[in-house]
Formats: structure tokens, C-alpha cells, sequence
């Protein structure tokens, strides 16, 4: 790697670090006080298991060799502990391993939302660890994984086989923290106290506000260096973000009558998950429309997810779910050739096909996230219950699980 | 010895408490309480799900008075808390309970010795 493009990289992975403090202040302002530290430590403790897992064998199942060169999963041990890279091959391999560790530890801690006030929290440190081995690492294989003619690698088959154009994660992250946030949802049924408002709305905003810079860094970083592309996508971002910020408060107009701050923050994440599969296939004014129109779906699908009684506390199906889907739809349609991607789409001429390939990959991560995520936590419940007693549950996890408060003496 | 307790709308907690000062009533003790009066609570959304809030934030004054200046403890309060020109819903409620006995703790002093 140059020198510059080492410089950027490493920038972008401090950026993305601020994710997890962000999304522990975001998920945790917006909980009850009774559940705020349960939150916090189920966010950062992502980060923590997910680490474990790749030392061992989690970045060879994402980025190794594809087994059999089948496109299914890379080989586990290509990287274990690390070992290979103690030395500088040039290729700048610890840096990446340190950036995609955030890549995986993000997309479970997203799940959390399906697990809000309700959840064992050894059993979520569990599930952390297989989530990361059978849910991840295949789903992290299929979009991540390129083929490697030079080095005579097999990659992931959604990206190689399939053409998959996913930027930064869209399938592999969003759509499939998404999916499984729902799935964890249902299997532990619904919080047995009222969930109360959010207890913190600054805290949720200052935990925004350190999403979405870090997220500058995710798609930023995710163009490889230093480069035009790092320039473009962080523009697309910024503007799916401006864009999402008013469409989430354009529906809350019209459906409440009034805008709040919680839904501008939200309108904002929602837009740029909305851009992450799309940020270098659209242009300018098509990331601002894309923002819009992927935190309006999100807007919307939160309500209709209301109506099913879905206890996903913190809404990852609706933002990063159903805004992913939309954003990537978006750029299948709309997409502008002139942007670095070069790919047009439909509606400006662009191949059909396109939108079967899509449409295909976003069923299956959805389908299997949601599928394997579920048998996961049904598994674990059977064997021993993953859900807190509905006494601990009325106390606040912080005190009955962690035996500390956030704010001892205010009971709201 | 009386406890005259107010409750009052926080934004007019300073005023007040700097007439009560004017008038001689140095002492009190300020709570911040929620609750539930003629007013009628309001509705707040997040992420579109709407939540009915049934209490009020007001808070509570409250002072200790030697009998003979009951009355102008009262007026004091009433006419700092009043908002607009002639009141309106949610400016509170002052009540006056009877006190036993007082002690300061500093001298031991007892009842109206140690307002």
C-alpha cells in the first residue's frame, strides 16, 4: 500500500471505531433508565467477542480463500491468530483485519435492538460468538471476499458469481443486522413492562452524531485509499444523509404533525445505510433523492412493524433493513454511469438484469440472516433460556444483571 | 408555626423566591415534583409512536412561617406565581398545614425562635 493510502485507511479506522460508543449512546438514550448500561455493555461487548472470533478464525471465513472454491465460506485458518501478519508483506494485511473487525462487531452490535431489556447477558455474549461464525462470516464471505486472479484466490459467489454491486456493506451489514434483529425479537418475545419513552434524547443525538461521522469512514475507508473514490462516496454520503435527514421529518409532518429531533437523527442513519450499497453508483443529486426515499421507508415501515406487535425495541429492521433494501433498489433504477461505479440503470437504459441479481441477493441475506439468526436463539433458548425473569426485568437489567445505575435515585 | 407549601410552575420559581426574600421570608426549600391538575396532559411522539404524558412538572415550595405573617407569606407567593393577566390553568396551589414543633439545629432554639 502507498503511504498516503495507509494514511487514509488508518484514519477511517479510528472514524469507524467511534461507531460503538455512538450506536451504545443512540440505542441506550433511547431505552428507559432501567436499561442503559445493559445496552451500552451489549454494544461494546460486540466489539469484544467479535474480536476473539476473528483471531481465531473469523477472518479467514470472510476473506480467506473460498473452500473448495465453492463461494460458500473462506478457509478458517488462512488467518488464524494472525500469525501472518507480523510481518510487512506490503499488502497492508493488519490494517485490514483491524477494519474489518468493525465491520463484523457493527453489524452485531446492530442486533442488539432485537434483544432491548430482555436478554441473558451471558447468553448474548454466546450468541455474539456464533452469530459472528454462522450468520457473518458466510454472509461477510459472500459480499466481501473479490476474486484474486494475481494470487489465484476464489471469492465470495454473490459478488463474483452472482455480480453483486453492494459498495459497503448494504447486504452483508445492514440488511442483515436488520433481518436478524427481528429474528432475535421474536424469539424472545416481547419486553412484559411498558417500554416508556426514551429516557436521553442528547444523549441519542451526541450517539448520532458519532454514527454518522464514523460512517464517513466506513464508506470512505471502504474505498481502499486514498483516492477520486474516497472523495466521491463521502460526498453521496453526506448529501443520503442531508436527504434522509428531511424525509424522515417530511412523513412525521404529515402522519403526526410534527418533526422531532429523534426522527431527524434517525432520518439521518437511515439515510446513509440507504447510500452504502449505492454511494459509488449514484450521483449527486440521485444520493439526495436516495436519502430521502430510503429514511421515508424507513419512517413508514416502523409503523407498520407497530401494528405487528414486533418488540424490535430500537427499530434496526425498519432503519437498517428496510432503508438498505430501498437504497439499493434505488440505485438499480436510478443509477448514473457517470459516477465511479459506472453502471446505468434501468430507467436511464441500463441492463434488466440487474434488478433480478439484486433482488436475489437482498432475498437471500435476508432469508438466511433472518433463517439462521432464529435457529440460533431458539437453539440457545432450548438449551438453556436466553430471557431474563420477568422480576429482574421489572428491576432494570442495570441492576439486576450488572448490579449498577446509570442514574441512581431517578426511577422514571 | 405554620408550613406553607406551594406548588407552582417552574418558570416562576425565581420570582418567587426573590419576593418571598424581599418580603422577609428567607428560608425555604424548593423540590422539583410531577403531577396532575386541571390541566390535562399532552402527547409527545417518538419515531411516530405516540405517548400520553399524564403528569406535569411543577414544583414545590415550601417554607416555614410564624403565624402572625401567614397571610402576607400567601399573598407574596400568589402574586409572584400568577402568570398571564388574570391567571391561567396550571399556575398551582398554595396550602398552609399547622407544625408542632421546630428545632434549629445549630442552637437547639425551639418553634418560632428557630424560623
Amino acid at each position: 500500500m502507498e503511504p498516503a493510502d495507509i494514511a487514509w485507511i488508518l484514519s477511517a479506522f479510528a472514524l469507524v471505531l467511534l461507531m460503538f460508543p455512538g450506536l451504545a449512546m443512540l440505542y441506550g438514550g433511547m431505552l428507559n433508565s432501567r436499561n442503559v448500561l445493559n445496552m451500552v455493555l451489549m454494544v461494546l461487548s460486540s466489539l469484544a467477542v467479535t474480536a476473539v472470533v476473528y483471531i481465531v478464525v473469523g477472518h479467514g471465513m470472510v476473506l480467506g480463500d473460498s473452500v473448495g472454491g465453492a463461494g460458500i465460506i473462506g478457509n478458517p485458518f488462512e488467518f488464524s491468530f494472525f500469525s501472518s501478519m507480523m510481518e510487512d508483506d506490503g499488502s497492508g494485511g493488519p490494517l485490514w483485519a483491524a477494519f474489518y473487525i468493525l465491520f463484523a462487531g457493527i453489524s452485531i452490535a446492530l442486533v442488539a435492538s432485537g434483544a432491548a431489556g430482555r436478554m441473558k447477558f451471558g447468553s448474548w455474549l454466546v450468541f455474539v460468538a456464533i452469530w459472528v461464525l454462522l450468520v457473518y462470516a458466510p454472509l461477510g464471505h459472500w459480499v466481501f471476499a473479490f476474486d484474486n486472479e494475481e494470487a489465484g484466490t476464489i471469492g465470495g459467489w454473490m459478488r463474483n458469481q452472482l455480480g453483486l454491486h453492494d459498495f459497503a456493506g448494504g447486504t452483508a451489514v445492514h440488511l442483515n443486522a436488520g433481518a436478524a434483529g427481528l429474528a432475535l425479537a421474536l424469539v424472545l418475545g416481547r419486553r412484559s413492562t411498558l417500554p416508556g419513552r426514551p429516557h436521553n434524547l442528547p444523549l441519542m443525538l451526541v450517539g448520532v452524531a458519532l454514527i454518522c461521522t464514523g460512517w464517513m469512514g466506513f464508506n470512505g475507508g471502504t474505498a481502499g485509499g486514498a483516492n477520486f473514490l474516497a472523495q466521491y462516496v463521502t460526498l453521496t454520503s453526506l448529501l443520503a444523509l442531508a436527504g434522509g435527514m428531511l424525509g424522515f421529518i417530511f412523513i412525521e409532518h404529515f402522519r403526526d404533525g410534527h418533526a422531532t429531533m429523534l426522527g431527524l437523527g434517525t432520518g439521518a442513519i437511515a439515510g446513509l445505510v440507504g447510500i452504502t450499497p449505492a454511494a459509488d453508483a449514484v450521483g449527486p443529486v440521485g444520493a439526495l433523492i436516495l436519502g430521502f426515499v430510503s429514511s421515508a421507508a424507513a419512517a413508514w415501515a416502523i409503523t407498520w412493524k407497530r401494528k405487528h406487535r414486533i418488540d424490535d425495541a430500537l427499530d434496526v429492521f425498519a432503519i437498517h433493513g428496510i432503508a438498505g433494501i430501498t437504497g439499493a433498489l434505488f440505485a438499480v433504477f436510478f443509477a448514473n454511469a457517470l459516477a465511479p461505479a459506472g453502471i446505468t440503470g434501468i430507467v436511464f437504459g441500463g441492463d434488466i438484469n440487474m434488478l433480478w441479481r439484486e433482488s436475489l441477493a437482498l432475498l437471500v441475506t435476508m432469508v438466511y440472516s433472518f433463517g439462521m439468526t432464529y435457529a440460533i436463539a431458539w437453539t440457545m433458548n432450548k438449551i438453556v433460556p436466553i430471557r431474563v425473569s420477568t422480576e429482574e426485568e421489572e428491576l432494570g437489567l442495570d441492576r439486576s444483571v450488572h448490579a449498577e445505575t446509570a442514574y441512581e435515585g431517578r426511577g422514571l | 408555626m405554620k408550613l406553607v407549601t406551594a406548588v407552582i410552575k417552574p418558570i416562576r420559581v425565581e420570582t418567587v423566591s426573590k419576593e418571598l426574600e424581599k418580603a422577609g421570608f428567607t428560608g425555604l426549600s424548593v423540590s422539583e415534583i410531577q403531577g396532575r391538575g386541571a390541566q390535562s396532559g399532552r402527547t409527545e411522539y417518538y419515531r411516530g409512536q405516540a405517548f400520553s404524558v399524564e403528569f406535569r412538572t411543577k414544583m414545590c415550595i415550601e417554607l416555614l412561617v410564624p403565624e402572625a405573617d401567614i397571610d402576607q407569606a400567601i399573598d407574596v407567593i400568589v402574586a409572584a406565581a400568577r402568570t398571564g393577566t388574570d391567571g391561567e390553568i396550571g399556575d398551582g396551589k398554595v396550602w398552609v398545614t399547622p407544625v408542632e414543633r421546630i428545632v434549629r439545629v445549630r442552637t437547639g432554639e425551639l418553634d418560632e425562635a428557630a424560623i
